[in-house]
């Protein structure tokens, strides 16, 4: 953690960086460039992420925002001919490194998709997947995380009394939140969170934001989001992400409020993208 | 004076042979599709009527419970079926034990490792695989598997039951490759994204996610591949030799249903024999055989299935 805290000191001076660290960085990205075969999709990021907030990164379609989540848990290098430069540290570490094994890094590190994606099994089997593949095995110490993964993701209610159903068969808000309890079961350190809320009806969506609300007590949550409103309400931080670039990242009621920047202005108040 | 598009529908719409033609269409198109129930219907009638003949000469207890298969015997001829059902149970469970795990091993590796450069090559040489004729895999037995066996294992016969299961197991590598590929690729990536974003290994995704999601068509590939091994009739009319035995010996000459069938068909058994009738029953029972085969994949495939 040392070396983290000094490297944050150090990154201080970045413009991108806040003024002050008042907590301490989960992730700091230094000079990160991307590239999809010969489109430059990320330029030149820095950005440092902090413990037990909820950051938000909006921009545009195309932006960058989704393939910036992605680097986070390296799941970006799933797309052929991608290239990249740069750093990314989590906890002190450059999760490029060569030593650094992806599975290692995104056991720590949770994803929840856009569109939910639970394996076709029950919904026990579900949550009891990440236990089990790293390595869990006994039925009571199951039945608990199963248990304590539902209600920390607020559907234990719903489902107790089906969780041997297959996972289709409940609806798309409770198909979301199943995944989020999947990730919860193998108790990450970081969740990211990639527009979970945009193919969810406005209920679901209610639901899942009340959520990410008591998650961060715990968890430090990284959201990629379309819905302005949705980071104005839930984000304690918000970086605006234009063309692969960061225009502006600063606190969320200082964004909204009294941004720093013209383009990061237009955007907010809806005169483009 | 012009007339409007719509009155020349109207008028066409009058023609009757038009209106005739609509009419016929269904009915020559289901007759087209009656001749292969029809085909199916009377070829199944037909071994029904030629084994009740059977059983009318042997009786059917004889034939079902019987261990001793001596059709050609000048008096005392005996027809208990279990000696050919136990050549073929020998040539279809070596069959299997070589080509399931190397078929779907295959199909892990097409699916979820092999880039697409490898794809397109590895999966038509595949397919060229099963598309060599029978006959060749018969020789390729006879003359090549079977010698190689044999500088292991001085005990094995020239005919054996070893050999050709090996070389019918090959056989139907492809389909079962080929049809469990099918099925693991259409499993859906974000399903896989999911797994890989808590931390999986590539391996733990294909085994605990994706060949589970994918098993009632890895199931239903090699239900199928075990029927074609139930079937299969020239690679053991070759190299397995033609000894009906009832026994757990997989050295030595063995005879397969399959077998028997084209035994009795190039020899000379005249119409009307018992011999004769007796490749009916034989036939009837491989029928019921691949029959529940189908249902057992049918069941199989549904038990298993995960939905997504």
């Amino acid at each position: 953690m040392n070396t983290a805290t000094i490297k944050t000191k150090i990154n201080a001076a970045q413009p991108t960086s806040l003024e002050q660290v008042e907590k301490e960085s989960v992730y700091s990205t230094r000079q990160l460039n991307l590239w999809y075969g010969n489109n430059h999709a990320l330029k030149n990021i820095d950005l440092e992420i902090g413990e037990n907030e909820v950051t938000a990164i909006i921009g545009p379609s195309g932006c960058g925002k989704s393939t910036y989540l992605k680097t986070l848990n390296r799941m970006v290098e799933l797309v052929p001919s991608v290239k990249t430069s740069g750093e990314i540290h989590y906890r002190g570490r450059n999760i490029f490194d060569s030593s650094y094994g992806v599975e290692e890094l995104r056991t720590r590190v949770g994803m929840v998709f856009q569109k939910p994606n639970p394996f076709p099994k029950s919904i026990y089997d579900n949550i009891a997947y990440g236990p089990r593949i790293h390595g869990i095995k006994n039925k009571k110490i199951l039945d608990e995380i199963v248990e304590k993964s539902l209600r920390g993701a607020a559907i234990w209610d719903e489902v107790k009394d089906r969780l041997n159903e297959n996972a289709y068969g409940i609806s798309g808000g409770q198909q979301q939140r199943i995944c989020i309890a999947r990730t919860l079961a193998i108790e990450p350190d970081v969740i990211l969170m990639d527009e979970p809320t945009s193919a969810l009806d406005p209920i679901s969506t209610l639901k899942i934001e009340e959520l990410v609300q008591e998650l961060k007590e715990q968890y430090s949550i990284i959201i990629v989001t379309h819905n302005m409103q949705q980071a104005a309400r839930i984000s304690d931080k918000t970086a605006f992400f234009l063309n692969g670039e960061v225009i502006e990242y600063d606190r969320t009621d200082t964004i909204f409020s009294n941004p720093a920047d013209k383009r990061t202005e237009d955007y907010i108040s809806g005169r483009f993208g | 004076m012009r007339t409007s598009v719509q009155e020349l529908i109207a008028k066409s719409k009058d023609k009757k042979s038009k209106k005739i033609i609509e009419k016929l269409i269904p009915v020559l198109l289901f007759l087209i599709a009656s001749v292969s129930v029809l085909t199916t219907i009377g070829i199944v009638l037909t071994l029904i009527i030629e084994t009740v003949t059977f059983f009318t000469r042997v009786p059917l207890s004889e034939f079902i419970l019987g261990t001793t298969w001596l059709p050609f015997a000048n008096s005392g001829a005996q027809f208990g079926i279990w000696p050919l059902i136990v050549g073929t149970l020998k040539i279809t469970g070596i069959a299997i034990v070589v080509a399931v795990p190397i078929g779907i091993s295959a199909a892990i590796y097409l699916s979820e490792y092999a880039s697409d450069n490898v794809r397109r090559v590895v999966k038509p040489v595949l397919e060229v695989l099963a598309g060599v004729p029978t006959i060749v895999y018969g020789f390729f037995a006879l003359t090549f598997v079977t010698p190689v066996l044999q500088s292991f294992f001085p005990e094995i016969k020239i005919f054996n039951a070893i050999s050709p299961g090996i070389v019918v197991g090959i056989m139907i590598i492809p389909m079962i490759a080929s049809l469990s590929e099918d099925a693991m690729s259409s499993v859906p990536k974000s399903i896989r994204d999911g797994a890989l974003a808590m931390g999986s290994t590539k391996f733990e995704v294909a085994w605990k996610i994706t060949v589970p999601a994918a098993l009632s068509g890895i199931i239903a590939s090699v239900v199928l591949g075990l029927s074609r091994a139930i079937g299969e009739t020239m690679i053991v009319s070759l190299a397995a030799g033609s000894t009906p035995k009832f026994d757990g010996d997989f050295t030595g000459s063995i005879q397969t249903m399959t077998a028997y069938i084209v035994q009795v068909s190039k020899g000379d058994a005249g119409y009307g024999t018992t011999i004769y009738y007796s490749i009916y029953a034989v036939g009837f029972t491989l029928f019921l055989f691949t029959m529940a085969m189908n249902i057992l994949a049918g069941y199989m495939s549904k038990r298993f299935r995960e939905e997504y």
